[in-house]
């Protein structure tokens, strides 16, 4: 296949998987302060893409230290990215369609790990990386959230308990349009950065840019561009999981949950060991949920969020390695993965209009409950 | 295999006193300009608890702007 028609390939389905990403984490930042009332769903997600995009200008940090670590650069070539990208992307539409915050950078190395390893074979991939850089912290940063959520959440009850219930829920309903504000900034000098490295990369394996440099203006540019227009769709599907199933959350957990969030992700990054947005955020709403009362919390869900994570990296990695065993064999191959794909992608925004979230409807409560949670009392179930 | 303990309890050690401070400096300034602040008799808030609002508001104010000169720099 033509050398540069193929990275117009790449930078097309980078950009792609950048937009999904995009509306996978608008719930990380935002799900708290629509399910409070903190900002009305639209006004959130404008927000929260506009913070996003100018997230995408400030830093280039992140995306120069993308390509370091996990795979060897040199056995990449722009269609082992291709086809990562692709297991990226649809492990991102099968989570989003049920509703489960995963980890869009978990999807991206899974679906370049298994690109990789069927273009290089097992050596290639450096595996103590992948543990410490992807297993351990994708199973303590959620914990780590959740115990200062839940510390914070707990002392915020204790320390307003005697004040005027109203007063005090209205106070942290502003607090929490800064600390979710905060937290969408925070992702978009993180996240945007992902795709800015991989499109700069892919240009540097095709000998278009001298290796090292950084991206050029109009990667930042299209790149910020495509995370906040998906922001901007809002993934409305998982913010009504983490607003509204997780637990009931009043506006004093959602802005110690955002708080905890922002400290957690802006700590992490500062001190050398990048955390991912998605599961920073998860954690702290279920330590805020628990912060106020533990049986409040449905940890069916949490249950369920957990098993997607452990699910993410491997699924992403078996379509990343079929892609590239398929790309691997020509155009006609590279064809065949880039038409399956978008066929797939079409099937499950298919059938995930048979049942929309939108805008007016995230915050609507569960119904019929989630099993775990105890039943309501005989006589008033409604059936769906 | 290598894990780095020293930077996941640095992370934890510093989120947990930034994000734990910012709550509770917020959450004394709610208390503070409550309308039940003070004496419960005499109802309404005083100056004295108006200024310990201000400045517990102005200590979490510096804190969250050193977090956007984080974000920033």
């Amino acid at each position: 296949m033509d050398a540069s028609l193929i990275v117009v390939v790449v930078v097309i389905t980078a950009l792609i998987f950048d937009f999904t990403n995009g509306f996978h984490d608008t719930a990380n930042a935002m799900a708290t302060s629509i399910a409070t009332g903190a900002f009305r769903p639209r006004t959130a997600v404008t927000i929260a893409a506009c913070l996003n995009v100018v997230g995408a200008f400030l830093s280039v940090e992140v995306a120069r230290t993308i390509s370091g670590g996990l795979v060897d650069e040199a056995l990449i070539s722009p269609v082992v990215i291709f086809a990562g990208l692709v297991g990226a992307i649809l492990w991102n539409l099968v989570t989003w369609y049920l509703g489960l915050p995963s980890s869009s950078s978990h999807a991206l190395f899974g679906g370049l790990i298994g690109a990789t390893w069927v273009a290089g074979g097992a050596g290639a991939i450096d595996f103590d990386a992948v543990l410490n850089k992807i297993v351990l912290p994708a199973v303590l940063a959620p914990v780590l959230a959740a115990l200062i959520a839940l510390t914070a959440t707990y002392l915020a009850y204790r320390v307003t308990a005697r004040s005027e219930p109203g007063e005090v829920s209205r106070g942290f309903r502003h607090g929490q349009r800064i600390s979710s504000s905060m937290l969408a900034l925070a992702h978009g000098t993180n996240d945007a950065q992902k795709t800015m490295g991989v499109i700069t990369l892919t240009l540097i394996t095709a000998g278009t840019l001298a290796p090292g440099s950084g991206p050029p203006f109009w990667v930042v540019l299209t790149a910020g561009l495509a995370i906040g227009l998906g922001t901007y769709m809002g993934g409305w599907r998982i913010i009504r999981t983490l607003g509204t199933r997780v637990s009931d959350l009043h506006s004093t957990q959602g802005f110690s949950a955002e708080t905890t969030s922002t400290a957690v992700i802006l700590a992490s990054s500062h001190l050398g060991l990048p955390l991912s947005t998605t599961q920073v955020c998860t954690g702290s709403i279920f330590g805020a949920g628990a912060g106020r009362r533990l049986a409040s919390v449905h940890w069916g869900v949490a249950g369920r969020i957990a098993l997607a994570w452990a699910f993410t990296l491997p699924s992403a990695a078996v379509v990343g390695a079929a892609a590239s065993w398929l790309a691997a064999t020509g155009t006609g191959g590279v064809v065949v993965v880039a038409v399956g794909g978008i066929a797939l992608s079409a099937g499950i925004y298919a059938a995930s209009r048979r049942d929309q979230v939108t805008a007016d409807n995230v915050t609507d409560l569960p119904q019929p409950p989630p099993a775990d949670v105890p039943a309501a009392p005989a006589g008033s179930d409604v059936a769906a | 295999m290598h894990v780095d303990w020293e930077t996941l309890g640095a992370i934890a050690v510093v989120a947990a006193a930034a994000a734990v401070s910012v709550v509770l400096l917020v959450s004394l300034a709610l208390v503070a300009s409550s309308s039940r602040a003070g004496d419960p008799a005499a109802g309404g808030r005083t100056p004295g608890g108006t200024a310990v609002a201000g400045l517990c508001l102005l200590a979490a104010a510096l804190l969250v702007g050193y977090g956007v000169h984080l974000i920033i720099a």
